[in-house]
């Protein structure tokens, strides 16, 4: 696990440009890596810092603001089982205790073979449709013991490889925008004149 | 109604003063300044507004919500963090209302919710802002009883920091200070949310020249220093104000010290210099004070090598070398190198000694290393100006390095959009991130470079748009100071209009030219001094304070100097390389262990305090050349200190106003430049082509190396790089051996082995050595003869 790779590296710098500043792409340079390795690694934040121009430390303190970028492997599937409220009056917390004990794990740790990551998530806002549980951000709706292992089995068995893709991953299609479709990032100091939208002050009056 | 008509006197009309404000503050009409911030104006206006968050010279940030206060602006009262807000006219602010009160209390209440309160073992107890503001602006008692938040005691964050989490209540001063101040940001907020803290990158420490600032800032004990945690308590020290000598910037320091040891420096804010930031490297140094390798006793070289001996017959001993001297080869056969290390009436009383007891012109205070005296008349310019010119051009060496508290001046100017640096270096420095224009040469044709970029239209158009500061000073110790002076001039004929800001190093070399520790009519500069030396017509060599083995860049020319001297006398308060040498050893009273005065690079005097009780039978080394002249049949009258301050304002060109009244009234301190010495004369440079084959070396210093305060400073003495061939990475190649690997570099007159690294700021066909370091010495291969030094680099 580790730096971006080349071909990474020119996506990176494809999405770099995209902004006028470099320090800007920070957050999607941390998705393109979490798509890489399925987590952010210590090699791939020092190389994004060189990328954008900025400090390791600096990196690392945007990148750990945010709950979805994980800084240690966790398996190709991330189950969030929702523990909030309304799940946790319609059997939230049985169905995590199955799911432990289904998995032998405790919650916040991965299967042996380092498919499966189990994690408490707070509300994922379906409450209609209590207890839910999402697999790398995909929902499952009014999860039960039986559905729940069933789940478990298509995933094992790779039947639900076309529906969910493996952790990190943010888009199958990527959108790529060619140099010359650009709108053309302008930093805000050399804005010299007023945008468009904007009266021209003896308009305003 | 009628309306009367104005008969009166023409009044002239009071103008209003544009940049005034009236605001009310706690019932009172005050007239703030336009772009206060209310937390200053208040404080202008005597109420003082807590606060843990905001720092007069960083930007605000309102993190804590400490400073929060009542604030009518017309839309009735509203609670407002005072340093996020500027003064409006009419604005009415209550800094004690009970609203603003209760806010300021549930602020405290809440940051010492997670605060471990462990005051009775924490360094900050005493003079920690949140034990303060606690008391007086805390409610007193807290509601909450359940567990605090833990995280693992101080862990280290650099190697000389620790970082203790639980104490910290997430202001955001230490990590605004690497990213705004110094340019490091290596520390940064984590896991912002429920667990946000402080922490840096694993395996990438908060190793930054300017760490210690942190600590000083830190309105808690979250951050201590490592040479000063467990020392003392803040009650039991005494301090006294001083400016550090660590280099030539003066940056205006609080000397602390309990039971006779001093234990800490702190920065303080002189407007002028310094900003209140001092560099670690001056912060930490103090450890050598007290270091157990100190010289107690003066030495004499008997059969056995040296003895410790009385003042007496050593002043009778050193006496007696000097009249054998003059007898065997006349006054000019005697020459003093030195005086820059010490204080302006160090230098003064020796070089009163030197020029007038003893009558030699053979006196400099420059180690080969420096500057002709000339550029010093040259039309001064202070560190406010060049950090406020319109641009600054660099014709200096790695300021970062070498003057480091300058570097944050001149990088302040940089990222505010005050100044653009236009740099010429011979490799990438700490400021080319910054400059607008680097343009970088190869060693010895910088006035070439000059000449181009002075050709160029938008640099042209550039240095007409204001005045332009230009700092100079030796930016390679493997070349002569001629293509420097040269480019130098080449700069100031262009510019007419140019002040200059020497970058000389040492930290009084400016008051001891200054004063006098330069050479006479006729006189040798350093490396005439030396060459003399080497020749064997030096009778007689006095080092005050200098170690030409160390110091001077050939290294050869200075061991037949030390070898060719006679007789070689010594002022030092180490026995290092050059001393170890001396026929007769002084020693000489250290830092905070004498008063007196020191003139920094922009020629401001400032104080120098005495805290504590020199080491053993020490003396300063004014004391020294006054017992030595007496001994020599001259009484220069000084029998204190104030006597020699005294003296020199009286008789020294340039320094009138440094009279005792003066510096008293003035913390800053008063300028004194002296008038010009002597006209500097830009002499030819012939460059050698180089060969294909070779590279060209380029010298300089990093700020840790091997020097004898850092060397004895435990803390500091770790942090030195070591000694390595730097070249280009795409150079390594040419090389052909590897990243690591010994390599031999060779002149035509010497060869050291030293490893390869790989280093973009190198240009390409040259390579750096950094001097002074651990392993092979880069002063084997320079030769003070020639312009520019080749090497050749192959594998063992």
């Amino acid at each position: 696990m580790s730096r971006l790779s080349e071909d990474n590296v020119r996506i990176a710098q494809e999405i770099i440009g995209r902004y006028p500043r470099a320090r800007s792409a920070t957050i999607p340079l941390l998705h393109l890596a979490q798509q890489q390795d399925g987590y952010v690694t210590n090699e791939a934040i020092r190389h994004i810092g060189e990328l954008v121009g900025a400090t390791s430390a600096e990196v690392l303190g945007t990148a750990t603001f945010y709950e979805m970028f994980k800084f240690e492997p966790v398996g190709k599937y991330l189950v969030n089982i929702c523990r909030t409220m309304s799940c946790a009056l319609m059997g939230g917390d049985e169905l995590m205790h199955h799911a432990e004990h289904t998995l032998g794990i405790k919650a916040g740790s991965t299967t042996p073979d380092g498919l499966i990551t189990l994690e408490h998530a707070e509300c994922q806002a379906a409450c209609t449709e209590a207890p839910t549980l999402q697999v790398n951000y995909r929902y499952r709706f009014r999860v039960t013991p039986e559905t729940f292992d069933a789940l478990i089995e298509d995933l094992r068995a790779g039947r639900l490889d076309s529906e969910i893709p493996p952790h990190g991953t943010v888009a199958r299609i990527r959108q790529r925008i060619p140099a010359d479709r650009g709108v053309g990032a302008v930093a805000p100091e050399d804005v010299t004149t007023a945008p468009a939208w904007m009266p021209a002050p003896e308009a305003a009056k | 109604m009628t309306t009367t008509e104005s008969n009166d006197l023409e009044v002239p009309a009071v103008v209003p003063d544009p940049n005034a404000v009236s605001v009310v503050i706690n019932g009172k009409q005050f007239t703030a300044r336009k772009g206060d911030l209310i937390i200053k104006a208040a404080e202008d206006a005597g109420a003082y507004i807590p606060r843990f968050c905001y720092h007069e010279r960083m930007s605000p940030v309102g993190m804590c919500r400490m400073c929060l206060v009542e604030v009518d602006t017309g839309r009735g009262p509203a609670l407002m963090p005072s340093c996020m807000f500027p003064v409006a006219p009419g604005m009415v602010v209550s800094t004690e209302s009970p609203v603003a009160k209760a806010a300021q209390e549930g602020i405290i209440e809440l940051l010492l919710a997670n605060h471990p309160l462990d005051c009775p073992v924490c360094d900050k107890g005493g003079e920690c802002p949140l034990q303060d503001q606690s008391f007086s602006h805390g409610p007193g008692e807290s509601r909450y009883i359940e567990e605090k938040r833990h995280y693992e005691k101080p862990i280290p964050i650099s190697d000389l920091v620790f970082l203790d989490r639980e104490r910290c209540i997430l202001c955001d001063r230490c990590t605004r200070f690497a990213d705004e101040v110094a340019g490091d940001a290596l520390i940064h907020f984590t896991s912002r949310g429920n667990t946000t803290q402080v922490n840096t990158f694993p395996d990438e420490p908060f190793s930054s020249y300017f760490s210690g600032n942190t600590v000083q800032i830190c309105p808690v004990g979250a951050l201590t220093a490592k040479p000063y945690r467990f020392k003392a308590r803040p009650w039991d020290l005494q301090e006294a104000e001083s400016t550090c000598t660590t280099c030539s910037v003066g940056c205006r320091t609080a000397v602390q010290s309990s039971r006779d040891e001093v234990l800490r420096y702190q920065g303080v804010d002189s407007d002028p210099v310094n900003w209140g930031w001092l560099c670690d490297k001056g912060r930490f140094g103090f450890e050598s004070i007290a270091s157990d390798d100190r010289l107690t006793t003066p030495l004499v070289r008997t059969a056995e090598g040296h003895q410790a001996t009385s003042w007496n017959s050593a002043s009778a001993s050193a006496a007696q070398l000097i009249t054998e001297a003059i007898a065997a080869g006349g006054a000019s056969s005697i020459a003093v190198l030195g005086g820059a290390r010490g204080s302006n009436e160090d230098a003064f009383a020796w070089a009163r000694l030197a020029h007038d007891v003893i009558g030699t012109s053979n006196v400099s205070a420059q180690l080969a290393d420096g500057l002709p005296v000339g550029v010093l008349g040259l039309n001064r310019a202070t560190i406010d100006q060049a950090a406020s010119a319109t641009t600054i051009i660099l014709l200096a060496p790695d300021l970062k390095e070498e003057l480091p508290v300058l570097y944050l001046r001149l990088r302040d100017a940089a990222v505010k959009h005050r100044s653009r640096i236009i740099e010429f270096a011979p490799k990438a420095s700490g400021l080319t991130r910054y400059a607008w224009r680097t343009v970088f040469y190869e060693p010895g044709s910088q006035a070439d470079a000059v000449g181009a970029a002075l050709a160029q239209d938008d640099i042209g158009a550039q240095l007409a748009k204001g005045d332009v500061v230009i700092v100079v000073g030796r930016a390679n110790l493997a070349e002569s100071s001629a293509p420097t002076i040269a480019a130098l001039q080449a700069l100031t004929t262009a510019l007419p209009g140019a002040a200059v800001l020497p970058a000389l190093r040492r930290g009084n070399v400016m008051g001891a030219i200054g004063v006098g520790m330069r050479p006479g009519k006729g006189g040798l500069d350093s490396r005439g001094i030396l060459n003399a030396a080497a020749d064997g017509k030096i009778e007689c060599l006095i080092l005050v304070g200098a170690d030409p083995l160390a110091d001077v860049p050939d290294a050869d020319l200075a061991r037949r100097a030390l070898a060719g001297a006679r007789r070689l006398i010594a002022v030092d308060t180490f026995i290092n390389q050059s001393s170890k040498l001396a026929d007769v050893v002084f020693p000489a009273a250290a830092y905070a262990e004498k008063a007196g005065t020191t003139t920094n690079i922009e020629g401001r005097v400032t104080t120098l305090a005495h805290k504590v009780t020199v080491t053993g039978t020490s003396r300063p080394d004014w004391m020294i050349a006054a017992d030595l002249a007496l001994r020599l049949g001259t009484d220069l009258g000084f029998t204190n200190i104030d006597d020699v301050t005294a003296a020199i304002a009286a008789n020294v060109d340039g320094f009138e106003s440094m009279t005792a009244e003066a510096l008293a009234a003035s913390p800053n301190g008063v300028l004194c430049v002296p008038v010009a010495v002597e006209p500097v004369i830009a002499p030819a440079v012939v460059l050698a082509d180089r060969n294909a084959y070779d590279f060209r070396l380029v010298v300089s210093r990093k700020l840790y190396d091997q020097a004898i305060g850092t060397a004895t400073s435990p803390s500091l003495a770790t942090l030195a790089t070591g000694g390595a061939v730097y070249v280009h990475p795409l150079d390594i190649a040419r090389v052909g051996s590897a990243i690591g690997a010994s390599v031999k570099v060779s002149t035509s007159k010497a060869t050291i082995v030293l490893p390869l690294a790989a280093d973009d700021a190198v240009q390409r066909g040259s390579a750096w050595i950094p001097f002074n370091q651990h392993g092979a010495n880069p002063g084997d291969l320079i030769d003070a003869a020639a312009a520019v030094t080749d090497v050749r680099i192959e594998s063992l």
